[in-house]
């Protein structure tokens, strides 16, 4: 009944574990400097002109990186819908939260500039910046939650049922790791200014880059101490079936401190990606006191690699761990698609993956070099 | 286990961004047609008035694409929040094709619409040209995809019921894709698309033409979005019977609930053209009908029969019995993988399953149901008929409304009298709310006229909520409806605002008395 499939099943979920991680970096360094642009918006620009400088560096380009979002969002319900129906009713209102500041971004850079009267112009700055300041923290407090373990269990028709609410979401780790995000995201957003503009927009950014980036090795190592100091990871116990039929109820796990350390115990290469973390943003302090603009946004882009790559290489095989019935921790090897779909879903990938970066990267040679008022007074369709 | 105010409100906040979101892409898809046309006419003649317009087009369709971007991330991610056991349930086959959309159409619509309007004068003429169609396509296969989805709900082929991961999973890709219904959705709906985006510019000019405002531009626009509404609304209806003629194959009880018809009619049955009908007495209280039509339209011939509301509730209680069957199977199958007999039971009666289910909703131990719980589930597959079938009628009326509208309004340009026949261009501004009113109601139809399933006849509507709370909805929903309100006043307001101000100046002066018919002005010497 099933058609051939050339990749074994255990092999395809560690594919689309990898490509998981792959969209989720991509939207951290797309739609990142996006949000950290947005997030720096009252602090770099003073006035009517400079703002609608810092808006335009990322005015023609935002739209298309908002896609990695969608785009993660999308992979996630088809490759791992466990992880889909579980996480997004899981943590509801904290997505009503990350909705509402979507919701005001697009509107935001387009309406802005519609009307010249400045409160509603002063509306919509403040309406981008949230749009900016309250995704960079919420992914991050997300990604906290999920270290610690979500409260949540399956009923007999493996229907979610879920036991916490949205103040619990905001415990001290879970904020910690918000503002990990919040600091590596405004760092990129930083070196992106200073590429795409000049004089005192540029010499701003480069200064709270830098304090960004300071932010982001200091929280990023207090993070790490905290695990260390007896933070309650997860493991798993019982034999995993890594080739079996996706159900999360056919495994045991337990909670135990330490855990989430143990993967860099076993596979010391995996400390590439902490160090990349810390690393990046050094290099990052480095180029801003040089003023190497090109130099910074790569080097923060490497920071968000390595802290991205930290957190799942943590709790690898786990994805969402539940701390009411840690048996019900979904995990790579029982929370994925179907052997037929993972497969499918990976030739569309391979097909149109690299369409789409050809045509990105094409965007962005069209689009190069700094904004200035000049040119955006010659454009009539500038934000 | 169901709490029905949970599914209820779920259901409000899914309708109310679906409905919200489809206020803005239909003009999204038609005008995006629209401005790669006039743009094509630009590159072809050289003629700056041409670019002029697709810029001043372009600009209303950048305020309504935000709004169609800031709603649509919404609706993907409430399958997940609204619906998790949906997204568990048929995640593995549904997620693909949304999957699928964001890689091959969003994708591609987004990172162009920036170029689009960036992209002016860093672009030769035709590399901005060809920005401008990949935006186009790039809308219509996101149409694509979707529909591939939601056609997939209304007929859920390729996909079989796992006992081992308690889900559907994919059987046959090609089936999903190719699905016929899924095939007419999309076409019919982006027609719709195009109906709309022409008739928005139909009465944005002829409101210009009433005011003698930017005449050169408001003529050629007409002329452009005249041809193209003509093409689109003969294509809506067409395409739009044949979704119908689909429809009786699969969703029978759709079609019964469109048409009002209680009890099956003998072959060929007549078509009630206005009736009035009384759900609770389950006959209409009053019916006006045409002989033989509804047999033509539903079944391509004479004699075939399409059965009626009461007859199909019938069919649905022995559906029930053997999704009872299945449902007590399944349970046998998962406590004891070597329960051969069991195994072949479920086998056997799987595709009723869903049906089964349905009983939940009286009573949760459903292999202890009454005959009284059937019958009661058996109605609950009724969907709301007078709805269904003022809806149904509202949506056609409008498709002829347009397809005259169009012909006349074809016809007055190509004698180039666009100017003269006021009554027309009064015609054509308030006809402005029309395509809307069609589209949603056209939305209604195919969405109310599927319940009370959310997958047809594989999983009911109030199974496949998520457990949230009734706060958690109440905070949700209000909070949507106060932001999506705000959102929609200030776009109207800037819409106007646009409108208002016009197109931009001409940078050079235009000839006067040139032709408006595209074919027309490409015919005339070249001015640059």
């Amino acid at each position: 009944m099933i058609p051939f499939v050339p990749l074994d099943y255990e092999t395809l979920r560690l594919i689309w574990w990898l490509l998981l991680g792959v969209l989720l970096i991509a939207f951290a360094i797309m739609d990142g400097f996006d949000l950290g642009v947005a997030a720096l918006l009252p602090f770099v620009a003073r006035n009517d002109d400079e703002r609608r400088i810092v808006i335009n560096t990322i005015g023609p380009v935002w739209e298309g990186n908002q896609v990695w979002l969608i785009l993660g969002g999308g992979a996630i319900f088809a490759a791992w819908p466990a992880l889909y129906a579980t996480s997004f009713s899981g943590f509801y209102l904290a997505m009503m939260v990350i909705l509402i500041a979507i919701i005001l971004r697009p509107v935001g850079f387009k309406y802005r500039s519609k009307l010249t009267e400045p409160r509603w112009r002063a509306f919509w700055d403040w309406g981008l910046f949230v749009g900016g300041f309250i995704p960079a923290l919420i992914f991050g407090v997300a990604v906290g939650n999920v270290l610690r373990g979500v409260p949540f269990r399956f009923d007999d028709a493996m229907r979610v049922v879920y036991e916490g609410n949205f103040f619990g979401l905001l415990m001290p780790f879970a904020l910690l790791s918000g503002l990990v995000s919040l600091a590596m995201l405004v760092a990129h957003g930083a070196s992106m200014l200073m590429m795409k503009t000049s004089g005192a927009i540029y010499e701003r950014a480069r200064v709270y880059g830098s304090y960004a980036a300071l932010a982001t090795i200091v929280l990023f190592a207090l993070a790490g101490i905290w695990i260390a100091l007896g933070f309650k990871g997860y493991a798993v116990t019982g034999i995993q079936d890594t080739g079996g039929p996706s159900n999360p109820l056919g495994k045991t796990a337990v909670a135990e401190a330490g855990a989430w350390l143990a993967n860099y115990g076993r596979h010391p290469w995996m400390m590439v990606a902490p160090l990349a973390g810390f690393l990046g943003s050094a290099l990052a302090l480095f180029a801003y006191q040089r003023r190497l603009a090109g130099f910074a946004f790569v080097s923060t882009a490497l920071a968000i690699f390595g802290i991205i790559s930290t957190a799942g290489l943590s709790i690898f095989p786990f994805l969402l761990p539940s701390s009411l019935d840690p048996n019900a921790s979904l995990t790579v090897w029982d929370a994925s698609s179907s052997h037929l779909t993972l497969w499918i879903m990976l030739l569309a990938t391979l097909v149109f993956l690299p369409i789409v970066l050809a045509y990105t990267a094409f965007v962005y040679r069209v689009m190069r070099g700094k904004v200035t008022s000049d040119e955006l007074g010659k454009n009539p369709n500038a934000y | 286990m169901f709490d029905i105010d949970v599914v209820t409100l779920s259901r409000l906040q899914f309708a109310a961004t679906a409905m919200y979101h489809f206020l803005f892409v239909p003009l999204t898809l038609g005008l995006s047609f629209l401005l790669a046309i006039m743009e094509s006419v630009y590159v072809m003649t050289g003629r700056e008035i041409w670019r002029r317009m697709t810029m001043f087009w372009g600009t209303l369709f950048g305020i309504n694409f935000a709004m169609g971007v800031a709603t649509g991330v919404v609706m993907e991610f409430q399958f997940g929040m609204n619906w998790s056991y949906y997204s568990h349930y048929v995640g593995d086959i549904f997620g693909a094709p949304l999957a699928i959309e964001g890689l091959m159409a969003f994708f591609l619509e987004a990172t162009f619409i920036g170029m689009f309007f960036f992209g002016w004068d860093r672009l030769s003429k035709v590399g901005h040209l060809i920005v401008t169609w990949l935006v186009a396509f790039g809308a219509n296969f996101s149409a694509l995809w979707i529909l591939i989805a939601n056609g997939w709900m209304q007929n859920p082929v390729g996909a079989i019921f796992n006992p081992d991961t308690m889900r559907m999973e994919i059987a046959d890709f090609a089936a999903v894709i190719f699905n016929p219904v899924a095939q007419a959705k999309f076409v019919h709906t982006v027609s719709a698309g195009y109906v709309t985006g022409a008739i928005f510019v139909m009465a944005v000019s002829a409101w210009y033409l009433l005011k003698g405002r930017h005449i050169e531009i408001a003529k050629r626009s007409m002329a452009v979005a005249a041809s193209f509404g003509l093409a689109a609304s003969l294509s809506v209806v067409v395409l739009g019977d044949e979704s119908g003629y689909l429809a009786t194959e699969n969703q029978k009880m759709k079609v019964a609930a469109m048409e009002a018809m209680w009890h099956t009619e003998p072959a060929p049955a007549a078509i009630n053209l206005i009736a009035f009908p009384d759900s609770a007495k389950q006959e209409n209280s009053f019916a006006i009908s045409i002989p033989y039509v509804l047999g033509i339209i539903g079944t391509r011939s004479l004699t075939q029969e399409l059965p009626g509301i009461v007859n199909l509730v019938e069919d649905a209680k022995v559906r029930i019995r053997n999704g009872i069957a299945a449902y007590v199977a399944l349970q046998k199958v998962r406590s004891d993988k070597t329960d051969t007999e069991a195994r072949a039971t479920f086998d056997k009666s799987w595709r009723d399953l869903g049906y089964g289910l349905l009983v939940k909703l009286y009573r949760p131990d459903i292999e202890n149901a009454t005959e009284a719980d059937i019958a009661k589930a058996a109605e609950l597959t009724i969907p709301d008929v007078p709805l269904m079938f003022w809806a149904f009628r509202v949506m056609v009326g409008l498709g002829f409304y347009f397809i005259g509208f169009f012909a006349v309004a074809f016809w007055v340009a190509s004698r180039h009298k666009l100017g003269e026949k006021r009554w027309m261009l009064w015609v054509a501004v308030f006809s402005i709310p029309l395509p809307w009113v069609a589209v949603e109601v056209g939305w209604l139809v195919a969405e109310a006229g599927r319940q009370p399933w959310s997958i047809e006849g594989v999983l009911p509507t109030f199974y496949a909520a998520s457990g949230l709370t009734v706060a958690d909805l109440v905070i949700s929903l209000g909070i949507f409806l106060l932001i999506y309100s705000s959102l929609a006043v200030v776009e109207i307001y800037l819409m106007l605002h646009a409108i208002r101000k016009g197109p931009a100046a001409p940078e050079r002066p235009e000839p006067q008395g040139a032709g408006v018919l595209p074919a027309a002005v490409a015919a005339e010497p070249q001015i640059k």
